[in-house]
């Protein structure tokens, strides 16, 4: 089991680490990294605000031990898009290109083949965690001076502490966003469907509905893995997003495994 | 006798309808069997079927000794190309290799090989997406011996490949089975499979209707002449005069088909004489596969 699941992880891998899909992926990571992690600290004193949806951060609450990874965490979001994006192409296009008509001739055991893919999808996440906390916090502290924010607390051992539990948080935050990806994947069988359909509900649907109905936003699951990023906000708590979250994906990943494994292969 | 795959009651039905019904084969053990049949009779279904792509509705099938219900146990030793090659683009030919070299657990020096064997050693390196039909099409046969299989299931092997290339995959198709492979081949090239195959299996609207060894199905045959005529409306006439003389015949695509053996070509010669028509082709013929296929499935050439 151990070793079919490893070798599945492997032919994955050798998918994911094609440099177009890879640096492609790792570029749009550094972009928005390095766009909020700027806009943080270089809009500290716009009244117009500096955080996401015009929230103001100020320089005493980028002095805390989480300062360091203020930026990483608003960031969850997009990086949740990109690994949404990434996740549901992948999985989308074995049916499309008729690929997974191979696979499972070579890997008949429908639940490994799934497993393994979402084990090596999980890797890719982790590269995409690390590459955002290295590019938003380095910018982060590069800044810093320039803006008088005190960086004295942010690698203490609160700081690390603060930079362990966003790595975690924005980590659990993308895995759960990639996951629905992949199981859009499962179920339209299509790429553009799939991307589609995810990031016109999580970027427009959401912000429609929330913006109507401001008291739906602590049940929409999107809103709920962001929330999981910034470890909880004012109206959200770290708790409740985190539960919802693990209801929705779990849920999510028990209606595709069972088609995955059911259903006929016949593209 | 040794099965590579035999089924029983093989059935698979939609809302639609039958896709396969009731398929009763046997293939033996280190044989070529052609697998044939019009578009939509079925082909690709059954050998889903087989690969456990999709689940039956009925009936039951076992490979190398193994039932179907059960893919994991005989599926390691079976390679197989259904519908056309299926690659990713953006990746190199060696590298669609490798990812199922890594799936299966297969050494990957074998996807060297491999390349080298199905002629496309110089171009492993390049993307998929820049490939040839035919070069993609060699590709997929590489993938199917991966395994180094005892059984190696082949829909339309060569499609998109020059005449050179039919000859290579031939000449490998009988390699492989002198070694003790059995191919289980489909293709619409029927003269191809008349050229290797020992045994055949063909299909109709989802039924067999023939499954046996391919000189069996030949000495069912009649042998059979071909006949035109200057004037295309005296073709009916000579359909007319063979069936009053008890022969079976049938126009198709423009050409009188007459069963019977070639020595009644001379009286039919002179029958059509004596009725004023001018004959511009008499033709006797030897049962083949193709004319077989035809007779058999009601398919127009």
């Amino acid at each position: 089991m151990i070793t079919s699941i490893a070798r599945i992880f492997a032919a994955e891998w050798r998918k994911l680490r094609r440099p177009t899909l890879l640096l492609g992926t790792l570029g749009a990571v550094a972009f928005f990294s390095i766009l909020v992690s700027s806009l943080l600290f270089l809009m500290i004193d716009s009244p117009n605000g500096n955080g996401d949806r015009g929230i103001r951060i100020t320089r005493e609450m980028l002095s805390l031990p989480s300062g360091a990874t203020q930026s990483f965490s608003s960031i969850g979001n997009l990086l949740g898009i990109i690994a949404l994006c990434v996740f549901a192409a992948q999985t989308a296009q074995e049916y499309s290109l008729g690929t997974l008509r191979n696979l499972l001739v070579r890997e008949p055991g429908r639940i490994r083949l799934l497993v393994g893919k979402l084990a090596s999808m999980k890797v890719f996440a982790i590269i995409m965690t690390l590459v955002s906390a290295v590019i938003s916090i380095g910018i982060s502290y590069a800044l810093a001076g320039g803006k008088n924010v005190s960086t004295e607390l942010w690698f203490n051992g609160d700081g690390r502490l603060e930079i362990a539990k966003t790595l975690l948080n924005v980590f659990i935050s993308i895995l759960g966003f990639g996951i629905i990806g992949m199981v859009l994947g499962i179920l339209l069988r299509s790429p553009i469907s799939s991307i589609s359909l995810g990031v016109l509900w999580l970027l427009i649907v959401e912000n429609i509905v929330g913006a109507v109905k401001a008291s739906t936003l602590q049940w929409l699951p999107g809103n709920q893995l962001g929330t999981i990023a910034t470890g909880g906000s004012d109206t959200i708590t770290y708790t409740h997003a985190l539960s919802l979250s693990a209801i929705y994906v779990g849920v999510a990943l028990i209606i595709a495994t069972v088609l995955f494994t059911k259903r006929d292969v016949a593209n | 006798m040794q099965l590579a795959i035999s089924v029983s009651d093989l059935s698979k039905k939609y809302e639609s309808g039958f896709a396969v019904s009731h398929a009763n084969f046997q293939v033996p053990a280190g044989t070529i069997c052609g697998f044939v049949g019009p578009n939509g009779a079925g082909k690709t279904t059954t050998i889903r079927m087989l690969l456990g792509l999709i689940s039956p509705t009925g009936g039951s099938g076992e490979i190398l000794g193994q039932s179907i219900q059960d893919p994991e146990k005989y599926l390691p030793l079976v390679g197989a190309m259904i519908e056309g090659p299926a690659f990713y683009p953006a990746l190199s030919g060696s590298e669609n290799l490798k990812v199922l070299a890594s799936l299966g657990g297969f050494p990957m020096e074998r996807v060297d090989q491999l390349l080298e064997q199905v002629g496309l050693a110089e171009r492993g390196k390049s993307k998929y997406k820049t490939y040839s039909l035919g070069m993609k099409q060699r590709l997929g046969i590489a993938a199917a011996l991966l395994p180094n299989p005892k059984l190696l299931i082949l829909d339309e092997p060569t499609n998109g490949l020059d005449p050179e290339g039919i000859q290579e995959i031939r000449q490998l198709l009988r390699g492989l089975a002198e070694n003790g492979t059995t191919v289980f081949v489909s293709s619409h090239l029927l003269s191809e499979l008349e050229l290797i195959s020992e045994y055949l299996v063909m299909l109709r609207k989802g039924e067999v209707v023939f499954a046996g060894a391919i000189q069996d199905l030949f000495d069912q045959q009649q042998p059979f002449m071909l006949v035109n005529t200057l004037d295309e409306k005296d073709l009916e006439k000579i359909i007319q005069i063979a069936e009053a003389a008890g022969h079976e015949a049938h126009i198709r695509a423009g050409v009188a088909h007459i069963k019977g053996p070639a020595e009644w070509a001379g009286t039919l010669n002179k029958l059509a004489f004596e009725s004023g028509i001018v004959l511009t082709q008499l033709s006797p013929q030897m049962p083949n596969l193709e004319e077989t296929f035809f007779e058999m499935t009601g398919e127009q050439k």
